[in-house]
């Protein structure tokens, strides 16, 4: 557990740099969910790192909420997807780490595009469908922000996952209560997803997910209740800017960067575990 | 001549995509097909009987759909979706430019009901739009087969073919008149006949006008080549160049806002190679009405005597 935590903190140092070097991108929601990443990747998935697009015999991941591209890059690379050297070139010209992730450039780890909400759920279905169809006992997980349960399509795959009863599908909701123009109380109010879900036909699961423990233990609790004719969803209550005193909580952190002093006195309050790229 | 090209009988171009879905199955058990609630319209009633593991019923949810589809290609599947034009491309822009397109999934969007003479349902469903909107997403073939066949051999192609497909086709009864036994070559024009006076480049069920149209410019003496533009992306530009640079004019027929589709791809291709006067049949940038798909075609200007009138206005114009 110690070591996911010392993987956590490298990520957020990677994804305050990433943004740093470039003056753009989303550190905000990357830093908040960044304990969820390394517990995904070096703790509760089994995949690949010689990534293949069909993911067989793998677990597979879909980000739907593109922008938090930071701390997914970050992820593959400190998994071994790609060189650590290669997150230099985030948002940059001729660049593979896109400002949202994209297949197109053929970055190993990234099966779909996404930026554009509320897309990612379809996907994730489309492929658990596969596995099934292709006699797969592997699962397939998803992460979505609460903002993007703003967007209409969301709930269409909701109803859909339970009607055909997807149940090798893991969705975890990045439940912050922030979104670009303020709280999400403010701008359109999700109300209780997680009992939104409950009444779709989910089975949910509910975490603190800047807790490492839990976030471990809430994973493979929901492993275990895979294949029982119900998708799961987990609500994850995290906080924005995550690891970061002056960032934390402030929806103003969204989508901008860290100027020189700023990145200085965040890195100071995150310990370089790994080695910076 | 062209009179000798006869229609075999009438048949909808939807239902030669439901028997061509259920032979490319057979062949290829990776092909699935989904719907949005439209599984009856759009002929899969023999695929869901004979492959029900394989068909995925989505409801009244496109955008979903379209999503669907582009993560079950993750693994191999070859994804189907099935709706009505409309649904099928306005309605899922976003979905498919992102999740489809961009990311290079191979999937088939297969759209009935397009175009007028989807008739009296009216505006809301005649999408004049959507050859516009699918040619312009980069990486997307766009394909208009003209009848029965050519719909269901179009079907057994885009299963074998890898990248994302549009395939447009359409709701009424009509003229059965390509050969069952022909193969469908994507991007290759089709030749109906050969002329010098006058080239007329048509797609989906405004070839078949052509062809009449030119049996009318025949009989008149007129020398006009029938070329059949079933694939609009990738488009055959050297059989549009060779036919040109013999005819020096065209006209070009779709079932489609003038705007975006079919005439505007020989435009760019003609203002490129080889600058010729063009006359374009097809919607006037305006929506449709309700009405039966005749009338309509006649009311928007899409009748064989249209096209005729447009030959001869255009071999004016040389």
């Amino acid at each position: 557990m110690s070591n996911l935590k010392e993987i956590a903190s490298q990520i957020r140092r990677d994804i305050l740099r990433m943004v740093h070097d470039v003056n753009s991108g989303h550190p905000g929601g990357s830093l908040g969910c960044a304990d969820y990443f390394a517990a995904l990747y070096f703790n509760a998935m089994k995949h690949n790192t010689a990534f293949s697009m069909d993911g067989k015999d793998e677990d597979i991941f879909v980000l739907s909420n593109g922008h938090i591209s930071p701390v997914f890059y970050s992820t593959l690379a400190r998994a071994g997807y790609f060189d650590i050297k290669e997150l230099a070139s985030f948002r940059k010209l001729n660049s593979r780490l896109q400002g949202h992730p994209a297949t197109h450039e053929h970055l190993p780890g990234v099966r779909i595009a996404s930026g554009s909400l509320g897309q990612g759920m379809s996907v994730a279905i489309g492929a658990a469908l596969t596995k099934k169809l292709n006699k797969e006992n592997n699962l397939v997980f998803s992460l979505h922000g609460d903002g993007e349960l703003d967007e209409g399509q969301i709930w269409e795959a909701v109803m859909f996952a339970a009607h055909h009863k997807v149940d090798n599908l893991i969705s975890t909701i990045d439940w912050n209560c922030q979104q670009i123009d303020g709280p999400t109380d403010k701008v359109m109010g999700l109300g209780d997803i997680r009992q939104k879900f409950e009444t779709f036909g989910w089975t949910t699961l509910e975490m603190n997910g800047n807790d490492m423990d839990e976030v471990v233990a809430t994973l493979n609790k929901a492993k275990k209740l895979v294949g029982k004719g119900k998708p799961i969803a987990i609500m994850m209550h995290t906080i924005m800017s995550k690891g970061v005193d002056f960032m934390e909580n402030d929806h103003n952190w969204h989508g901008i960067a860290p100027n020189d002093e700023q990145l200085a006195k965040a890195l100071a309050q995150l310990p370089e575990t790994l080695g910076d790229y | 001549m062209l009179k000798e090209i006869q229609s075999t009988g009438n048949k909808d171009t939807r239902s030669g995509f439901g028997d061509g879905i259920v032979e490319a199955a057979r062949k290829n058990s990776n092909i699935v097909a989904l719907t949005a609630d439209l599984a009856g319209s759009l002929k899969l009633n023999q695929f869901i009987k004979e492959f029900p593991e394989r068909f995925i019923q989505c409801g009244i949810a496109e955008a979903n759909m379209m999503g669907i589809a582009a993560g079950l290609t993750i693994g191999g599947k070859i994804p189907f979706t099935t709706t009505f034009a409309n649904f099928s491309t306005g309605r899922v822009y976003d979905q498919i430019r992102q999740s489809i397109a961009y990311s290079g999934k191979n999937v088939k969007i297969c759209a009935s009901h397009a175009g007028v003479t989807l008739g009296e349902d009216g505006a809301t469903h005649q999408i004049l739009e959507d050859i516009g909107l699918m040619k312009m997403l980069p990486g997307m073939t766009v394909i208009v087969p003209c009848d029965y066949n050519q719909t269901k051999a179009a079907t057994l192609a885009i299963a074998d073919f890898v990248g994302p497909v549009y395939l447009r086709f359409g709701r009424p009864s009509w003229p059965i008149f390509t050969q069952a036994t022909e193969n469908f070559e994507i991007g290759k024009a089709q030749f109906f006949s050969e002329g010098t006076d006058v080239s007329i480049f048509a797609c989906g069920h405004l070839v078949w006008n052509a062809i009449q149209a030119g049996v009318i410019l025949q009989e008149k003496g007129i020398s006009v080549e029938v070329i059949n533009i079933h694939t609009i992306k990738p488009l055959d530009e050297s059989a549009v160049i060779n036919s040109i640079r013999k005819t020096r004019c065209a006209v070009t027929a779709e079932e489609h806002n003038i705007i975006g589709g079919l005439g505007d791809a020989i435009a760019q291709c003609a203002a490129k190679n080889f600058p010729i006067p063009i006359e374009y049949i097809g919607t006037k940038d305006t929506f449709g009405e309700s009405g039966t798909p005749m009338q309509l075609l006649k009311k928007y200007g899409m009748d064989v005597t249209d096209i005729v009138t447009a030959a001869e206005k255009v071999i004016a114009r040389k």
